[in-house]
């Protein structure tokens, strides 16, 4: 479905993805894990083209799209879950989860509307306050919930357990897994390695800008290197 | 009333009748400010084609025998307008837009080039004389003391306040109920954001410069009715007030543009009430002053977030 090959990303001199290639096929849980500043957001980043690759090449669906503008890129069936949520903080709810729906019909964001508000009851209750006034989890939620408002086929998501408490992290991965099983394939940046690991089928390991090692999802939870360095021995 | 208070209410009046046009010019710099950080120094010429062309449709129109005020207000509304918001959209496409992403001072400097550009190529096209604005709208009401003082509201102060008000509530509309001016907003708040939502911030950023546009054209009718006189560099004074008056309400805020415009126009009338006329500049310069030394992000304005 999402194919990267040998793509290189730069901020200026620095280079921060090296020759990065992979596959997320249709129907799976794919996990990124990598300690921070190994370059998990810029890669996610990268595939919504901004910052754009420098070299390299990136399919979606059997296209290019690694010379795309990021607002073509995210209108071909993907959304993104960015890191820190960046959901818009004087905007209600309702307005936030519309955001995501901007470029499908009325028809389909209502329907979708519906949805989201199933899988989040919270936003439900909160769907007049703005944004910037719920917690973390709920904003997490709204982030989520607003992605899913164009009807991706491809979920990115870059952190979602960030900086949430135990309880909201283990309903978020529910929300994850609910959603592979609706048929949505999902692309999971993770520092919570186990959880991630947990959760997916197949796995990659980023360590400054190199993938250095994949496999399935128990594979790397068995392996000792990564038990090492990501799973705290 | 006293004399003195009756003068002061005349002033008032005048004041935010003035205001309301600082208002209307004021939104064009905050929102292309909010939107993108940047001054778009050429609104003020914006502005000042707009006047120009309304100028061009009522003599065009009177000489063809139109006759109907409504008519010929609408049609120079209309025309102005157009022609502005091509102008204002011109102006992004071609000397902001290749010059976004790189760093701050260089749109700053071409808007200034493009100001001056725009200003010499009205002078060029039109000539650089004051041009008489045909008097439309002349009366009014008197109420007061004949003894004492006459307070007169003239038909076109009342049209301008009738015409702000409605241009600010449908813009107020605009951007808190449609969809595109929920754009608007993400978009000020994070235009990145906004972008990996699947929106082309480019037409939205394009979009703010036509409203901008837009709304200075109707300022440019108005005034050029009110005030009468027009020339080239008409564009430079209002641009200033107006950006003053965006800097005093906090630039990047809608509301602030509004409440800024109209505290401006009526602290200069107040001035000229009671100084020279000369000083009012003076005074509305000063006003900035202080306020961005005692209160920098402006009367409603947020703490500066960085533009990225
Ligand atoms: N906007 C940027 N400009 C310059 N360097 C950046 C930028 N964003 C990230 N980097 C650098 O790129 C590397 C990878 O960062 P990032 O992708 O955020 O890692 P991760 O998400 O794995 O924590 C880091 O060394 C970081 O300092
Ligand atoms: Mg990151």
């Amino acid at each position: 479905m999402l194919r990267l090959d040998n793509v290189s990303t730069f901020y200026g001199k620095i280079q921060a993805l090296h020759n990065v290639s992979l596959e997320v096929n249709q129907g799976e849980i794919l996990t990124l894990i990598g300690a921070n500043g190994a370059g998990k957001t810029t890669l996610m980043m990268t595939i919504c083209g901004d910052p754009r690759a420098q070299s390299g090449h990136i399919e979606f669906d059997g296209q290019p799209i690694q010379q795309m503008n990021t607002s073509d890129i995210m209108r071909m069936g993907m959304a993104v879950v960015p890191e820190g949520r960046r959901i818009f903080s004087g905007m209600t709810v309702e307005e936030n989860l519309f955001m995501g729906s901007f470029f499908r019909s009325k028809d389909e964001a209502e329907e979708q509307l519906e949805h989201v508000l199933e899988l989040f009851p919270r936003l439900k209750e909160r769907y007049s306050q703005r944004g910037g006034t719920m917690s973390g989890g709920e904003q997490q939620m709204l982030a989520i919930g607003r992605a899913l408002m164009s009807k991706p086929r491809l979920l990115l998501l870059d952190e979602p357990s960030l900086g949430l408490a135990p309880i909201i992290i283990q309903q978020i991965f529910e929300i994850i897994e609910k959603l592979r099983e609706e048929g949505v394939t999902i692309f999971l940046v993770e520092q919570n390695a186990h959880q991630a690991l947990k959760i997916a089928d197949r796995g990659y390991v980023l360590e400054n800008g190199h993938i250095v090692m994949s496999g399935t999802g128990n594979a790397l939870l068995n392996d000792d290197s990564v038990r090492k360095a990501y799973l705290g021995g | 009333m006293t004399e003195t208070s009756l003068y002061i209410l005349q002033q008032l009046i005048n004041g935010l009748t003035i205001g309301s046009t600082y208002a209307l010019i004021a939104i064009g710099y905050t929102m292309v400010y909010g939107i993108i950080g940047m001054i778009n120094f050429a609104h003020g010429e914006v502005y000042m084609i707009g006047t120009y062309t309304a100028f061009i449709t009522i003599v065009g129109l009177l000489t063809m025998g139109v006759g109907s005020l409504p008519i010929i207000l609408l049609l120079a509304l209309i025309t102005a307008i157009i022609i502005s918001s091509t102008y204002g959209y011109a102006i992004e496409r071609v000397a902001y837009r290749p010059l976004r992403g790189g760093p701050r001072l260089i749109p700053l400097i071409t808007a200034i080039g493009m100001s001056i550009f725009l200003q010499n190529y009205i002078r060029l096209a039109q000539g650089s004389r004051d041009l008489a604005m045909p008097a439309l709208i002349s009366g009014g009401i008197e109420f007061g003391d004949p003894a004492v003082f006459e307070v007169s509201i003239s038909w076109m102060q009342l049209i301008i306040w009738g015409i702000t008000l409605i241009s600010m509530t449908s813009l107020a509309m605009f951007i808190s109920r449609s969809r595109l001016g929920r754009a608007c907003r993400a978009c000020a708040q994070d235009r990145g954001m906004t972008n990996l939502l699947g929106i082309d911030t480019n037409r939205i950023i394009a979009l703010t410069f036509v409203i901008g546009a837009a709304l200075a054209a109707v300022a440019g009718v108005l005034l050029g009715l009110y005030y009468g006189i027009i020339n080239p560099y008409i564009g430079f004074m209002a641009g200033l007030k107006a950006f003053t008056a965006a800097v005093l309400g906090g630039i990047g805020s809608i509301p602030g543009a509004m409440l800024g415009g109209l505290i401006l126009g009526v602290t200069e009338a107040l001035t000229a009430a009671f100084f020279p006329s000369e000083y009012k500049d003076v005074v509305a310069f000063s006003l900035l002053v202080l306020i961005l030394l005692f209160r920098p992000t402006g009367l409603l304005g947020k703490p500066e977030v960085e533009k990225v």
